[in-house]
């Protein structure tokens, strides 16, 4: 049962790996998929080791991409933080 | 053939998350100009969770940077927020926080426009300890206008400017704005993401003039033309390099191309900040005669 | 939309006759006008401005602060200005150069604010205590790109306060940076100035928006031509900037948004030139030659037209209390009529330009002078006997 949930506005990433480094429980990879601007956006590999550090979210240049734990007020909010372009990929029920 | 996104991603708890830095941000202008790599947009979410923390009352809170990639600040964040000209963003601090004392004004700016063009604002705001939280973003170079030298660009770096390396000595800013008199000098660089939130959180604690100077990469301009690598490999090196040193003596952290980079809080101490000295004054010299005016609003 | 009135805080209101200099009396009339904020940084011969507003907001309440130079303290005035406060500068030529930056950061941002220029010989360092009127196409031009600016010549210390009331008032109606072209005859010249009661004296508000925070927008015009204002601090959370930008405040910088923006400085100011331009005239309709001119020049032409009028001359008077915007239809009526103009200066040759782009075919004789001292009154006669001469072919 991961602790944490990992949300990623995949428009915003220009894929510079801070994320993917600095995540203390390697959760992340950057992926092959592109976004619009050419750039390979990371993905949840491990997603049962995040804990909601949120460590990839105080290290993302771009804003694109956070981490909360599963058990916070948070994660009962309705979308409020989406970007205009709807690119928010969350993980779980899309 | 690559990988669709909605494959690779694991089913969860649903519902979204709230990033700590969204309620600060003017969404409708992101993804922002900065480069992959820059680390000025991570400098960004240290200061909303330091805003966080702090409590801040952010209707109170004015943000003043000048010109240059780190300037560009001022239009991201849903503040009152104010960009001005090259060097000048202090004056400008200045002048906002006399009007209205009760505001909480912070200057966020870059290491070429507040140490060169404006240099002089930056000592004489630091000496008359005007109660302002300047938050500097140093990459070593003059980057939005193509990576010039800057005063802070260390010896025998290559720049656009300095095709065969930089000859010129490079400012050690802690140690300049110890000098001239700021109660409060830290640095710390983009890796230290939670040391940077703490240093601006007691910024934000601190009455006087206080300085936080936060290394950050260029990876288009200085860092690729010093063959260092791109952001990440920058931030590496930053976590491998760093010394934390709290309370060092500022004239021994200045910084090299290479070489280790000396971080920590060097500074906190106490003095008088420009209002309560100016108000003392003129009670001394006036006695009753003084009227304080705690706010200036003209209707 | 005219802008709403109030009478004057009579905190900072010297009511009385006095006997004061110019410089003197452009600072009472700042804190008249409700200017309770000044930056400045010491220039002959516009010190005094200053020296006496440190010396009388602490009393009034108010801040004075002296910054290390003319580059900070022009920008730490428009700070002030977006805190809440009606903010002005003084300087002479070189210090008016340096601000030059921030004049057009004022104009591109809106800024309400006035900049006093006591004018000396030029260029460079010049003659720091001796008058020049040279500065006057500096202070249309002076800072780069299109923009429109406001310029009052007072021609006496109770014209330095009372101009300066207005210049508070021109800037905050039409949200523009101000210039107080004084020069250093007037400003340490000492003369009879009577400042009335507060409540005779009108001052124009800060154009403060009342829209919600949800419904301002930083620049957006309504209708008008000047967008209303919000200071730092209630909660709007707008934001300035220097680069084009749009209703937003925020940057966007393409040929569009730049048309639109710069044109409506321009026209915020153009379209009501004709309010704004403000001038002294006598005798003009029967006139052959009419004498322009402004500022302490003016006092010298006075002389020099009754001599003129003692001879049987028809010589009408023109003075200019607003030089910018130039009064260009009340030149183009004058000239359509036949007359020959006049126009003496404390310099080689700058407002004349503006009557000889207006005045087509009408003859226009300059006066300069190169600075230093003022004008004799027959060096101006004998320009408008002449200039009488050639009327009569």
């Amino acid at each position: 049962m991961p602790k944490g949930r990992v949300s990623i506005v995949v428009e915003r990433c220009k894929a510079c790996g801070f994320c993917v480094e600095f995540c203390p429980s390697h959760v992340l990879a950057l992926s092959s998929a592109y976004n619009s601007k050419g750039y390979h956006p990371p993905h949840v590999v491990h997603p049962e080791k995040c804990s909601g550090c949120d460590l990839c979210g105080m290290y993302c240049p771009d804003f694109a991409i956070c981490a909360s734990k599963v058990d916070t007020p948070a994660a009962h909010n309705s979308a409020k933080s989406h970007d205009t372009d709807n690119a928010t990929k969350k993980e779980g029920g899309q | 053939m690559s990988d669709s996104l909605d494959h690779d991603l694991v089913q969860l708890e649903s519902g979204p998350v709230e990033n700590p830095v969204e309620q600060f941000l003017r969404s409708d202008r992101v993804p922002h100009i900065w480069c992959p790599g820059c680390g000025i947009g991570t400098t960004v979410n240290s200061f909303a969770r330091a805003l966080i923390e702090s409590k801040i009352d952010l209707q109170s809170l004015a943000l003043v940077s000048g010109i240059g990639c780190t300037g560009r600040v001022a239009g991201y964040v849903k503040l009152d927020s104010f960009h001005t000209t090259h060097g000048r963003a202090i004056p400008f601090a200045t002048g906002l926080k006399l009007a209205n004392p009760k505001l909480n004004v912070v200057v966020y700016s870059g290491d070429g426009d507040l140490s060169a063009i404006g240099g002089n604002h930056l000592i004489h705001a630091a000496r008359r300890n005007l109660d302002l939280k300047v938050i500097c973003v140093n990459n070593l170079t003059y980057a939005m206008t193509g990576g010039q030298t800057a005063p802070t660009t260390p010896d025998h770096s290559i720049t656009s400017t300095n095709p065969y390396g930089v000859f010129e000595p490079s400012f050690n800013l802690p140690h300049l704005v110890e000098a001239a008199g700021a109660v409060y000098v830290a640095r710390w660089t983009t890796f230290h993401v939670r040391q940077m939130a703490r240093a601006i959180g007691e910024a934000f604690r601190k009455k006087g003039f206080s300085f936080i100077e936060i290394i950050s990469p260029c990876p288009t301009l200085y860092q690729r033309r010093n063959k260092l690598g791109d952001g990440l490999d920058t931030m590496k090196f930053y976590k491998e390099k760093s010394k934390v040193r709290n309370g060092a003596p500022t004239s021994e952290v200045g910084l090299t191309l290479t070489g280790d980079i000396v971080v920590g809080k060097f500074v906190d101490r106490d003095r008088p900040d420009y209002q309560s000295m100016m108000r003392t004054q003129f009670h001394e010299s006036l006695g009753e005669r003084y009227i304080e005016q705690p706010e200036m609003v003209c209707s | 939309m005219k802008p709403a009135h109030q009478t004057a805080d009579p905190r900072g209101v010297l009511t009385g006759t006095h006997f004061m200099d110019g410089d003197h009396a452009c600072c009472e009339g700042a804190l008249a006008a409700g200017s309770r904020f000044a930056a400045g940084y010491p220039i002959t011969p516009s010190t005094e401005v200053v020296e006496r507003f440190a010396s009388r907001v602490p009393t009034v309440g108010g801040t004075f602060i002296q910054m290390e130079d003319e580059l900070a303290a022009s920008i730490t005035l428009q700070g002030a200005v977006w805190g809440g406060a009606k903010a002005f500068t003084v300087t002479s030529g070189p210090g008016f150069s340096l601000m030059m930056e921030h004049i057009g950061y004022a104009a591109m941002t809106e800024t309400p604010c006035v900049f006093v220029d006591v004018q000396r010989g030029g260029p460079s360092t010049g003659l720091p205590t001796l008058p020049a009127q040279a500065d006057m196409m500096q202070a249309r031009w002076g800072s780069h790109g299109d923009y429109e600016i406001i310029a009052l010549c007072p021609n006496s210390p109770q014209e330095c306060f009372d101009l300066t009331i207005k210049a508070f008032n021109l800037a905050e109606e039409f949200r523009v940076p101000v210039m107080f072209m004084m020069d250093e005859v007037v400003g340490h010249m000492t003369e009879k100035v009577v400042i009335p009661p507060a409540d005779q004296i009108e001052v124009v508000p800060r154009r403060h928006t009342h829209k919600s925070v949800d419904d301002y927008l930083p620049y957006a015009t309504n209708g008008d031509q000047v967008p209303e204002m919000a200071h730092a601090g209630e909660g709007y959370k707008f934001h300035v900037t220097g680069l084009t930008h749009d209703e937003r405040g925020y940057p966007n910088m393409t040929p569009q948004t730049q048309d639109k923006l710069v044109r409506r400085l321009q026209s915020k100011i153009r379209d009501a030139a004709d309010r704004i331009a403000l001038f002294e005239e006598d005798q003009l309709d029967d006139a052959d030659v009419v004498v322009v001119s402004y500022g302490i020049t003016s006092r010298v032409a006075q002389r020099a037209i009754t001599l003129a009028r003692e001879q049987g001359l028809n010589i009408g008077k023109l003075r200019l209390i607003t030089a910018w915007p130039f009064p260009e239809n009340k030149i183009a009526g004058l000239a359509a009529k036949g007359k020959t103009f006049v126009f003496p200066e404390l310099n080689l040759g700058q407002m004349v330009r503006e009557v000889e782009r207006i005045a087509g075919r009408a003859k226009t004789f300059a006066v300069p002078h190169a600075g230093g001292g003022v004008h004799n009154p027959e060096d101006i006669l004998k320009v408008i006997l002449e200039a009488a001469r050639c009327q009569t072919h």
